[in-house]
């Protein structure tokens, strides 16, 4: 079975503290440490258990910076075979809809039989790339996967619905899936195959491959264009506890007795 | 005459809330616009449904399909479809929802007009849908400009907006539509519901949770935090990133994709404060917040506030816990 998944190096910031940059569109980059975007990390992993289990190929493509090269090599260590990389300026600024065109100008020339991508990205959080992809290759989609169990022509998937509750369809095959975190659990990857990726080609695609104009990509070709980015309004803030994590340990020990709750 | 649609999302029966939400958001729109708003139904045996629907809106659009019995987005988009392009609406609501983010970015794509997902907030402005949105979890928000066209599409995040029955009610007009289905759809076909393994633990029932979440840093630390929640008689729950590394069983899991609690105290320790989380644990009657990032959204939702490294506070706050347990017992 050949695979493709798509992802996105993107920065890590659960734990950082963003400041904005000096456009008022962005947060400043700068110091902030990029990987493989969360969910298409468990996508990556999907798609090389599949391999391992079935035979076939693996192909990671992502759109970016020659710096987004080390999540092609991640993908690569982790058990990908081939790796693509869409680049050229006149990319940046393109949101999910152009980013989908991006990956159906690339993909279409490829011979595939499932295509994962993540959910969403932790950056832009559209969630859109997949089914607008599946669209355009004319396949199915399936979005927010926590199972697949693969069949003759189709696969029976488990969607993750609200509350706890999910529910199983059936796709037809080929199709795209976008998968939610907690699917599996991503495997580390060792030093050796770090080294065996570095040494593997990256292919790479610039507008003039992709048979797409300028005006397909980039901010003309996006749906939506960022005006301004703040920091959330505070309706509410809590009260900051002062002093050593000792101190504040007994201002929350009296809190909690003077409430009735130790 | 302008024309808004909202879809309503329903399941097993139920209406789901998100709907009303949008009802509630794209009257006001609707009002701001001179638009006439649309409320946009598809199912089997909903035509009560709809007449709940007909309370919030001018007209009621009711499909009536068994092939329409659980949700199934092909079959949803193959219908919408053909009511956007007849009745060219100005802007199409849906939730930001399992079945909205299975819906709205293939019917855009399909139609050819701009969508805007995970919306918290939406205006025309001089004839432009400008649209709020979060990102990078939740740290920061975008205001953001769709791209001009006859009708937008935009996804709504769930529990934004409060929702309001208008006051008479819209008494709206409901017009049954016969569905265009001539067979059930072959690409993809809904089987059943899975609900999740029982497990031994009902948060839900919890006076006291201490959740833990990615701060945690290692599955090695969670007994720390165990200590603790036992020490004061709480119940260890988590947000997501800790159910999905597997340190956690789902039953643990606080969130719109877990459970909704609603404790005397929750106690959330490096927790940053995604909005899944943050809805499922809001309503607690006091949240402490322990966390290095002061820019943290969880401090946001916070009764009080602690800003340093958690493992310092945990194991001083346990000691400190049971040193007034024990004067208490002496």
């Amino acid at each position: 079975m050949d695979i493709i998944i798509c992802a996105k190096h993107v920065p890590e910031t659960a734990e950082a503290e963003l400041k904005i940059d000096t456009t008022g569109k962005n947060v400043e980059k700068t110091g902030l440490v990029y990987d493989i975007n969360e969910w298409d990390d468990y996508a990556l992993e999907e798609a090389v258990r599949i391999k391992e289990k079935q035979g076939g190929t693996v192909t990671a493509i992502t759109i970016g910076a020659e710096d987004s090269d080390s999540t092609l090599r991640k993908c690569m260590a982790r058990g990908a075979d081939k790796a693509i990389r869409m680049t050229d300026p006149k990319f940046n600024g393109s949101d999910g809809y152009a980013t989908a065109k991006l990956l159906h100008s690339a993909i279409k020339n490829l011979h595939y039989d499932l295509i994962l991508t993540g959910a969403q990205a932790g950056d832009d959080g559209s969630g859109m790339v997949g089914p607008i992809l599946a669209e355009l290759l004319k396949i199915p989609h399936v979005t927010m996967v926590k199972k697949i169990e693969l069949g003759a022509g189709a696969a029976k998937v488990n969607r993750e619905l609200e509350g706890g509750l999910e529910e199983q369809v059936e796709v037809k095959l080929p199709a795209v899936i976008s998968v939610q975190t907690g699917i599996n659990e991503p495997r580390y990857v060792s030093i050796m195959g770090i080294r065996k990726a570095m040494q593997k080609e990256i292919k790479v695609m610039t507008l003039a491959d992709t048979g797409l104009g300028e005006n397909d990509v980039g901010p003309s070709g996006s749906w939506i264009s960022i005006e301004k980015m703040y920091v959330p309004p505070v309706e509410k803030q809590a009260e900051f506890l002062k002093g050593s994590p000792e101190e504040m340990a007994t201002r929350i020990a009296e809190i909690l007795k003077a409430k009735g709750l130790i | 005459m302008a024309k808004i649609f909202v879809l309503a999302e329903h399941r097993q029966g139920q209406v789901r809330d998100v709907t009303f939400e949008m009802l509630t958001k794209g009257r006001e729109i609707a009002e701001k616009t001179g638009a006439d708003l649309i409320a946009v139904i598809f199912g089997k045996n909903v035509k009560e449904h709809a007449k709940n629907l007909a309370e919030y809106a001018k007209q009621v659009l009711l499909v009536e399909d068994s092939k329409l019995e659980n949700f199934n987005s092909e079959a949803y988009r193959r219908i919408l479809s053909a009511f956007i392009t007849e009745h060219k609406p100005s802007l199409v609501l849906m939730g930001h929802t399992s079945y909205g983010v299975d819906l709205a970015p293939r019917l855009a794509a399909a139609l050819n007009l701009p969508l805007a997902t995970d919306c918290i907030d939406l205006a025309f402005e001089n004839g432009v849908l400008t649209v709020t949105k979060q990102m990078y979890g939740g740290k920061v928000n975008v205001k953001t400009n769709v791209k001009k066209a006859e009708t937008h599409i935009a996804t709504v995040r769930q529990a934004t907006f409060a929702p309001q029955k208008p006051e008479p009610p819209a008494n709206g007009q409901i017009m049954e539509i016969p569905s265009l289905l001539a067979e059930e759809i072959q690409e993809k076909r809904f089987i059943q519901y899975v609900l999740p393994p029982p497990g031994g633990v009902d948060i839900t029932a919890a006076e006291k949770l201490v959740g833990i979440g990615r701060g945690i840093k290692d599955v090695a630390n969670i007994p720390m935090v165990e200590d603790l929640a036992k020490t004061m008689g709480a119940v260890l729950s988590c947000s997501r990133p800790i159910v999905d590394k597997g340190w956690l069983p789902t039953d643990r899991q606080v969130g719109t994709s877990g459970k909704t609690v609603k404790p005397k105290l929750y106690i959330a320790v490096g927790i940053s404060g995604a909005f899944q989380h943050i809805l499922g644990m809001k309503s607690a009657d006091l949240i402490i917040a322990i966390n290095k990032d002061p820019k943290a959204p969880i401090f946001s939702f916070s009764d009080y506030g602690v800003v340093d490294d958690l493992f310092k506070v945990v194991p001083a706050l346990k000691s400190k816990v049971s040193e007034i347990q024990a004067k208490k017992g002496a």
